[in-house]
C-alpha cells in the first residue's frame, strides 16, 4: 500500500489546481480515494446516516454477487461439459466459466468505466462508484453466447442513455443493468432468447437428448416441467442468464445484503410475497384441468425459476430507482413480483417478465412515492385539526 | 404591399429561412410534428418523399392563407385553415399515388395525416394569418425543410443500423461487415428508438447552443 501512497502523492501536483492535467482531477480522485479513504472531511453541515459512503456500499454488494458470480461460473463450465458429454472435473467447469465470463466482465467495465470517465472530466464531477455493481450485474444477466461486440453496444446504450442523460449515478430514472439488457432483448432478440443461447456448445456435437432450453422457455412451448428436479431449480445448475440460474447463492447475497442493511428487507419480501400471490392466483384461475403448464406451476416453484429471485435481491434493491419511502417501497415491490409473474404467464412472447416488471416499476416509483408522501401529510393534517 | 421595397432576400427573409434549421427547429426545438417523426422514418426514401410533400403543402398554404388574410372572419379562421390545407394535401396525395404508388403505399395513411401536424396549422396560425405572401412563403419552405431535415438524419440513423442500408443500397453487406459477425439493431426499426434519436439530436443541439437551455 505504501507504494500506491508514493506513487499517489508524486503525481497529485499535475493533477490540482494550476497543474498541467487539471483536467483530469476526477479521474485521479476516482483512483485515489478507491485506494484509500478520503483525506477532506466536509466543511458545511451534513446528516450523517452510517459511517459508511458510496464506495463502501457498492464494493459489499459487489462482495453480496460473489456467491452468484463464482456459481455462475462453475455452472457455464458444468453445463457445456454435459452438454458435449465430456468428462470433467468442478476445477475444469470453473476455470471454463471464468475463462468464458472473464472477457466480458472486462468489456462492460472497460467501456463503461470509459464513458463515465469521460463524463466526469467533461462535467468536472467526481467519478462515482455506482458502475462498480452494475458493470458486474451485466455480464451476469447476459446468456453466455453474447458476443463481446454487443455487450460493449448495450452497455454504452445504457451508461450513456440510462444513465448521464439524466445527470449521471443517483438521478437515473431506470436501472443501467436492465437497461442494458433491455436494449440486448429488443436489438438482438437471437442472441437473447431461444434454446440456443443458453449453453456454450461451441459447434461441437452435443450428446443424445440434448436441450438447451430453459425451464421457462420449456414452460412458455407448453412442455411440463420434471417436478423431480426441484432441487437443481434451487442450486441452479440448469440453463439461464449466466449469474442468475442459483436461487441459493442469491440467497446468501441477499442475507450479506440484509445483514449490512444495504438491501432493503422490505422490497425483497415484498417482491417475493406479490409473486407468490399471484402465481396463487393464477394456479387457482387454472384449475386442476387446464392445460396451460405455465399457469398450473406451483407458485413456490415459479419464485425459484428464471431471473425472479435475482432480480428481487439485485436489481429491485437499488436505491436510485427503487422507490425512498418505507410504504412506497412495498407497493413497489409487490407490484413488481406481480407483473413479473403476469408477463411470464400470461405473455407468450416474452418467457420471462422480472426485467420488464422492475423496469416498469422503476417508472412509477416516483408517483408511487409522491402519493405516500401526499397520504401522509394529510393523515398528520387531520391529526392537527382534531 | 408594403414589403415591395425591400429587397426579396434581405437579411429578414433569409434569417426566416434559416432560423428553422437551428435555434427554432419545429421538431428539436417547438417539439411539434413529433409523431411522423417516429413512424415514417424506418427507411430514408419515404422519409425524403415526406419532407418533400410537407414542404410543399405548407409553402403553398402559408401563401394562400397569407393572401386571404384580410377575408378570412376571425372566427372561422381554423376551419379555413384546415380546408386549404385539407385540399392541398389530397392534391399531394394523388400525386404521390400517380407517379410513386409503392412510396406512397409505404406512407399509407401518413400522407393524409399531414393535415393534423401540428407544424402547418401552427405556422398558419402563428405566421401566414400576419404576414406578407413572400415572407410567409419563406416561412413556410424554412419551417419544412427544418422539420425535413430532422426526418432525414433520424431515417438515415435508422435505417443504417437497423437494416443496413442507405437508400436501399445495401451499405453493410458490400463492405462486408456480416462476416465479422455484426448484426442489424433490431430495436433501431421500433418506433421508441426515433424517439432516442430524436432526443440526442435534442442534447446535441443544445450543447452546442446554450441559449436554447431554458433558465432553471
Amino acid at each position: 500500500m505504501k507504494l500506491f501512497r508514493n506513487i499517489l502523492d508524486s503525481v497529485k501536483p499535475h493533477f490540482e489546481k494550476g497543474g498541467k492535467l487539471e483536467k483530469l482531477y476526477p479521474a485521479y480522485d476516482a483512483f485515489a480515494t478507491f485506494l484509500f479513504v478520503p483525506g477532506h472531511t466536509p466543511h458545511s453541515g451534513t446528516h450523517i446516516r452510517d459511517g459508511i459512503d458510496l464506495k463502501r456500499t457498492m464494493i459489499t454488494v459487489l462482495g453480496a454477487l460473489f456467491p452468484a458470480l463464482f456459481f455462475g461460473m462453475w455452472n457455464i463450465g458444468q453445463l457445456h461439459f454435459n452438454a458435449i458429454g465430456a468428462e470433467y472435473t468442478n476445477i475444469d467447469a470453473f476455470l471454463f466459466g471464468l475463462l468464458k465470463m472473464a472477457p466480458m466482465i472486462i468489456v462492460s467495465y472497460g467501456v463503461g468505466l470509459t464513458i463515465e470517465f469521460g463524463f466526469a472530466v467533461q462535467r468536472g464531477h467526481q467519478v462515482n462508484e455506482g458502475y462498480l455493481v452494475t458493470g458486474m450485474l451485466i455480464p451476469m444477466i447476459m446468456p453466455v453466447d453474447v458476443p463481446l461486440w454487443m455487450v460493449a453496444v448495450s452497455v454504452a446504450f445504457a451508461v450513456i442513455i440510462g444513465k448521464e442523460v439524466f445527470g449521471g449515478t443517483g438521478m437515473n430514472i431506470l436501472n443501467p443493468a436492465l437497461t442494458a439488457r433491455a436494449f440486448l432483448f429488443f436489438a438482438y432478440p437471437t442472441y437473447m432468447s431461444g434454446d440456443k443461447v443458453w449453453i456454450h456448445t461451441g459447434g461441437e456435437a452435443t450428446v443424445n437428448g440434448f436441450s438447451g432450453a430453459t425451464p421457462l422457455g420449456d414452460l412458455a412451448n407448453n412442455v411440463p416441467l420434471d417436478m423431480s428436479m426441484i432441487g437443481s431449480f434451487f442450486y441452479g445448475d440448469i440453463p439461464g442468464s449466466m449469474g442468475e440460474t442459483s436461487t441459493l447463492a442469491i440467497l446468501i447475497g441477499a442475507a450479506i445484503l440484509l445483514a449490512t442493511g444495504i438491501g432493503s428487507w422490505r422490497t425483497m419480501i415484498s417482491v417475493f410475497v406479490g409473486g407468490y400471490l399471484m402465481a396463487l392466483l393464477l394456479n387457482v384461475l387454472a384449475g386442476p384441468e387446464s392445460t396451460n403448464e405455465l399457469m398450473k406451476t406451483p407458485a413456490h416453484v415459479h419464485l425459484l425459476l428464471g431471473g425472479f429471485a435475482f432480480g428481487a435481491v439485485f436489481m429491485a434493491t437499488d436505491p436510485v430507482t427503487a422507490a425512498q419511502t418505507d410504504k412506497g417501497k412495498i407497493i413497489v415491490g409487490f407490484l413488481i413480483g406481480v407483473f413479473a409473474i403476469l408477463v411470464r404467464v400470461v405473455n407468450p412472447a416474452y418467457p420471462e417478465g422480472m426485467m420488464m416488471a422492475i423496469l416498469l416499476m422503476n417508472v412509477f416509483a416516483p408517483l408511487v412515492d409522491h402519493y405516500v408522501v401526499e397520504a401522509n401529510i394529510k393523515r398528520r393534517l387531520n391529526r392537527v385539526k382534531k | 404591399m408594403s414589403g415591395n421595397k425591400e429587397a426579396l432576400l434581405s437579411k429578414k427573409n433569409v434569417k426566416l429561412l434559416k432560423e428553422p434549421f437551428n435555434d427554432n427547429n419545429p421538431i428539436t426545438v417547438q417539439v411539434l410534428g413529433v409523431c411522423s417523426a417516429l413512424a415514417i422514418t424506418v427507411q430514408l426514401k419515404p422519409a425524403i418523399v415526406m419532407a418533400i410533400s410537407v414542404m410543399a403543402v405548407l409553402a403553398v398554404a402559408n401563401v394562400v392563407i397569407s393572401l386571404m388574410r384580410n377575408l378570412i372572419p376571425s372566427r372561422i379562421r381554423i376551419i379555413v385553415q384546415l380546408v386549404v390545407v385539407a385540399s392541398l394535401v389530397i392534391l399531394v396525395d394523388q400525386v404521390l399515388k400517380a407517379f410513386v404508388y409503392d412510396v406512397s403505399k409505404e406512407l399509407s395513411v401518413f400522407v393524409g395525416l399531414i393535415i393534423t401536424n401540428c407544424i402547418i396549422m401552427g405556422r398558419l396560425e402563428a405566421f401566414a394569418m400576419a404576414q406578407t405572401p413572400w415572407k410567409s412563403f419563406l416561412d413556410g419552405l424554412g419551417n419544412a425543410a427544418g422539420y425535413g431535415n430532422i426526418l432525414i438524419i433520424v431515417a438515415f440513423c435508422r435505417e443504417l443500423f437497423g437494416s443496413g442500408t442507405i437508400y436501399g443500397y445495401p451499405i453493410v453487406e458490400k463492405i462486408g461487415l456480416y462476416n465479422l459477425g455484426y448484426e442489424n439493431n433490431g430495436m433501431m426499426l421500433l418506433p421508441p428508438m426515433a424517439l432516442i434519436i430524436v432526443g440526442i439530436g435534442i442534447w446535441i443541439q443544445r450543447s452546442r447552443n446554450k441559449s436554447l437551455i431554458e433558465p432553471k
